[in-house]
């Protein structure tokens, strides 16, 4: 059979070389965020939204130990409870849209036919609009809120998995055994679910991996313009926007944080999911 | 004389302008082995897959113990009872079981298919035991056996429907020679316990001698000679089996003249 | 078959000598090649036998070094004189390029399908040699007509020919580079029987016309039996029996070889049972001590279990060497003419 690569966008391929130091400690990185982010409400030295303006833009301190944002809000409460949100939204993405794109691709790859070139078709005018134009109109038109950038994000993912999930389902059902088990009696959706779904998911959920990166950055970015994430909810991308006027005014310690946190999970999660889309590969020979 | 387990009559297809399977009939009686020989490209796997269902004919029917097999099972009971007709064992046993599924779970998902009431670990153990595998390689992945092993698991797996043919599709040709007598041996002894009907597709004669009683050779999607296989390869009568027949190697063999013999057609 | 050769040519020294080859892999118990010796002449077709596992494929593969990652090989191979496991990777090149070639088993994986046959056959040469462009056309020509096909394939695409036709262009390719030594790795497996004859045809042609060496891999006993001057059986990286043709069929003395014999499916036996070898072949991590073929054959003794067998000659017949303890035992068993 052709093997099936997933997609990748070009930047992170390169530093995967580096071995499996780098996957270990990128895979620490990805727990303890989501650690982090599941335990914030309990890490948090000060309430995040609590404003203390007489201390604005104050450096480090014992109190703060990553200082105080231009609105007298405490960074590291921000950041701890902002990485909720911030994994969040990608979660929403990468769950949505492997869901649909898996159930998407099977039935075009497993039916093909009339339903084939009607979802592949269909599924390639997603492709071709952007998908943060996609989703800067979907907040416009529903206003703030999370619920609004992560549906369309999901929507201009979805593509990327149904098209994998649809080359993958194509390769697996020429191999003979699923001929034995329609030969057995099976039906045709039980052979697919029962013996090809399993057999692809790895890839699949290696792909959603790497998706998880770039849906935080989207969702970071859709932040950054004010879009989504309503104003005062602690979120990585909104404090880059809220600390622009701090480093104009020589104290970036509140923009450069967020923007490192955003940095650092990205690549942890395109390391991690990299990592497995390579050893599902090497399995399969 | 009893029903015969498989009647094919007329049976064409055709992909394009090649007719890949062109008016081929024959009977299989019940309880017997028949042989379908050929070059590649002769029609003979397409007829198979035909009869198994993989492939749809454009013309001529399949009749499994007097009934006719429609082109489509409609609903599952004429799904289980179309499989429990026909079953096939495929060509390269590494690739004809789910990589991951283990033995044991692979048949225990037939029996629970077929035969919901039966005692699944009794009869789990029994077509082990009857195809050579030991209870040790019940709980193993396919990629922890050898091929020979796997191929017994592929039987064991189309045992399991109790079919009326079994369809064998170059079964033995991935396998090693000495792993290879193993497997026709235990296809042997099969037949004669169970009563099972073979219809068994395959390039190379010397197994169409060890295994069939009966055999039709076919080219270019045609059936030039049918008849007992002894007879056919003893005294075959039509020159594409005497060139087939030729064509296998042996000491004082000349293979010379069979290049020399295709090109006269 | 077998056609007259010239004794001239079987005098000169050999094309491809392998002394005393062992080669371990990363993470297993024992070597995968165990002591092979193992040589071809000019002009002279070997077959080497062998079940899969048995070492068959790596020992011709080994010939132009193509070894698996992190393999270690210990011994000589010698082609045409050059000493192969210690070659600069330059004259690695040009030994891979002319001096021996190689056949695949499927010659559609062996083939770029995006490119025509002529630029496939003329690559090698236009690269290694500097040959013009016009020149190695004409040669490839030249070389399809040797092999029995049209000169016009130059311009056609793999996808337009069938199986046979194109194991054919491969060998025309293997001859571009007018080898001394042809490597046969399962050429004709993958072939129906009719084209796999011609092959044969085609190959045994050759070695007379330009005195090639031919090893021949090959799983199958009938076909080499058929085709070769000397047949040497493989079987858990070990060479266990090597004779000639004609007297390894007719009176095999390793029971391995005898017992392969007996489990294949005869035209010219009568119907029934097969003699199956039971058991599987000794696993790759698993040592060896003994013969390799102990628990598999019926005539072990204690011996069988502790030493190692030599490859001695049988008695009265030099050409005919065989790794056992018992190999006299076997004497006068009749195997199959």
């Amino acid at each position: 059979m052709t093997a099936v690569v997933p997609l990748r966008r070009p930047g992170f391929a390169r530093i995967r070389t580096a071995g499996a130091p780098l996957y270990l400690l990128c895979l620490t990185a990805v727990t303890l965020l989501v650690l982090a982010a599941l335990l914030a409400p309990w890490l948090v030295p000060a309430d995040p939204n609590a404003v203390d303006l007489g201390n604005a833009l104050a450096g480090p301190s014992v109190g703060h130990p990553f200082g105080i944002d231009a609105s007298g809000r405490d960074t590291l409460s921000r950041l701890l409870v902002g990485a909720r949100t911030s994994l969040l939204g990608p979660l929403g993405v990468v769950a949505f849209s492997t869901l649909t794109g898996v159930v998407v691709g099977a039935l075009a790859g497993w039916r093909g036919g009339w339903l084939d070139s009607v979802l592949s078709r269909s599924t390639e005018l997603v492709f071709a609009f952007p998908g943060m134009l996609l989703a800067i109109l979907i907040v416009s038109v529903y206003g703030e809120g999370l619920m609004a950038p992560v549906l369309a994000l999901a929507v201009a993912y979805l593509p990327y998995v149904s098209r994998l999930t649809r080359s993958l389902v194509l390769a697996e059902r020429e191999r003979p055994y699923v001929s034995a088990s329609l030969v057995q009696g099976q039906s045709g959706f039980q052979v697919c679910l029962r013996h090809v779904l399993p057999n692809i998911a790895p890839v699949v959920l290696a792909q959603s991996t790497i998706n998880f990166g770039y849906a935080l950055i989207d969702l970071a970015g859709l932040s950054f313009l004010g879009l989504g994430v309503p104003a005062l909810t602690p979120d990585w991308g909104r404090m880059v926007f809220d600390g622009q006027t701090a480093v104009q005014e020589g104290y970036p310690l509140s923009a450069i944080l967020p923007c490192a946190a955003i940095v650092l999970t990205v690549v942890a999660f395109n390391v991690v999911g990299e990592h497995w889309a390579d050893r599902v590969a090497r399995r399969d020979r | 004389m009893p029903e015969p387990a498989l009647v094919v009559t007329g049976l064409s297809r055709s992909y394009g302008t090649v007719r890949a399977v062109d008016d081929v009939t024959f009977t299989l009686p019940s309880g017997g082995s028949l042989g379908i020989v050929g070059a590649s490209g002769s029609g003979k796997t397409t007829t198979a897959r035909i009869v198994v269902g993989l492939e749809h004919a454009d013309a001529g029917e399949v009749v499994v113990r007097g009934r006719r097999r429609g082109d489509r099972a409609r609903g599952r009971a004429a799904r289980l009872a179309r499989a429990r007709e026909v079953q096939m064992v495929f060509q390269d046993p590494y690739l004809s079981l789910d990589p991951r599924v283990s033995v044991d779970a692979l048949l225990r998902e037939t029996l629970r298919l077929h035969f919901p009431r039966v005692d699944r670990s009794r009869r789990t153990a029994e077509l082990l035991d009857q195809v050579g595998l030991g209870t040790r390689a019940a709980g193993a992945l396919p990629r922890q056996l050898s091929g020979g092993q796997r191929q017994r698991v592929a039987i064991a797996r189309a045992l399991a429907v109790e079919p009326a043919v079994l369809v064998l599709d170059e079964a033995v040709a991935a396998l090693d020679v000495s792993v290879q007598a193993q497997i026709l041996n235990l296809l042997a002894d099969i037949r004669a316990q169970t009563g099972i009907s073979y219809l068994f597709i395959t390039h190379d004669l010397g197994v169409v001698r060890c295994v069939t009683d009966d055999v039709v050779v076919m080219r270019q999607g045609r059936i030039v000679e049918s008849g007992g296989t002894t007879q056919v390869l003893d005294s075959p009568q039509h020159p594409y089996t005497r060139l087939l027949l030729d064509s296998v190697p042996r000491p004082g063999w000349d293979p010379r003249a069979i290049a020399t013999a295709r090109r006269t057609p | 078959m077998s056609a007259p050769v010239s004794p001239a040519l079987l005098d000169t020294a050999p094309v491809l000598d392998i002394r005393g080859l062992r080669l371990r892999l990363p993470r297993t118990a024992r070597p995968v090649l165990d002591g092979v010796d193992l040589t071809v002449s000019a002009g002279e077709t070997v077959a080497l036998v062998g079940e899969s596992g048995s070492g068959k494929t790596l020992t011709s593969r080994s010939v132009l070094r193509l070894l698996p990652p992190g393999a270690v090989a210990e011994g000589r191979i010698s082609v045409a004189g050059a000493d192969v496991l210690t070659l600069t990777p330059r004259q690695l090149r040009t030994l891979r390029a002319g001096t021996a070639a190689m056949i695949f088993q499927d010659p559609r994986a062996a083939i770029n399908p995006l490119r025509r046959i002529g630029d496939f056959l003329t690559e090698s040469l236009r690269l290694n040699t500097k040959t013009p462009t016009a020149a190695a056309e004409a040669r490839a020509g030249a070389m399809l007509e040797a092999v029995g096909l049209p000169p016009a394939l130059l311009r056609r695409y793999p996808s337009q020919v069938s199986g046979g036709m194109l194991q054919r262009v491969m060998i025309a390719a293997a001859l571009m580079g007018e080898p001394a030594l042809l490597l046969a790795d399962e050429a004709t497996t993958a072939l129906d029987v009719i084209s796999q004859a011609e092959i044969v045809a085609l190959l045994a042609d050759l070695r007379t016309r330009f005195g090639t060496g031919l090893l021949f891999v090959t799983h199958d006993l009938g076909l080499a039996a058929a085709l070769s001057d000397r047949v040497c059986v493989m079987y858990a990286g070990r060479i266990v029996e090597s004779a000639p043709a004609g007297a390894l069929f007719a009176r095999p003395r390793h029971p391995y070889t005898a017992a392969l014999l007996a489990a294949t499916p005869r035209l010219d036996a009568p119907q029934g049972r097969l003699d199956a070898i039971e058991g599987q072949p000794p696993d790759l991590r698993t040592e060896l001590t003994g013969c390799p073929f102990a628990p598999r054959c019926a005539s072990a003794t204690d011996v069988c279990f502790e030493r190692t067998p030599a490859a001695d000659a049988v008695p009265g017949d030099p050409a005919h060497l065989v790794s056992c303890h018992h190999g006299d035992r076997l004497e006068g068993s009749t195997g199959h003419a």
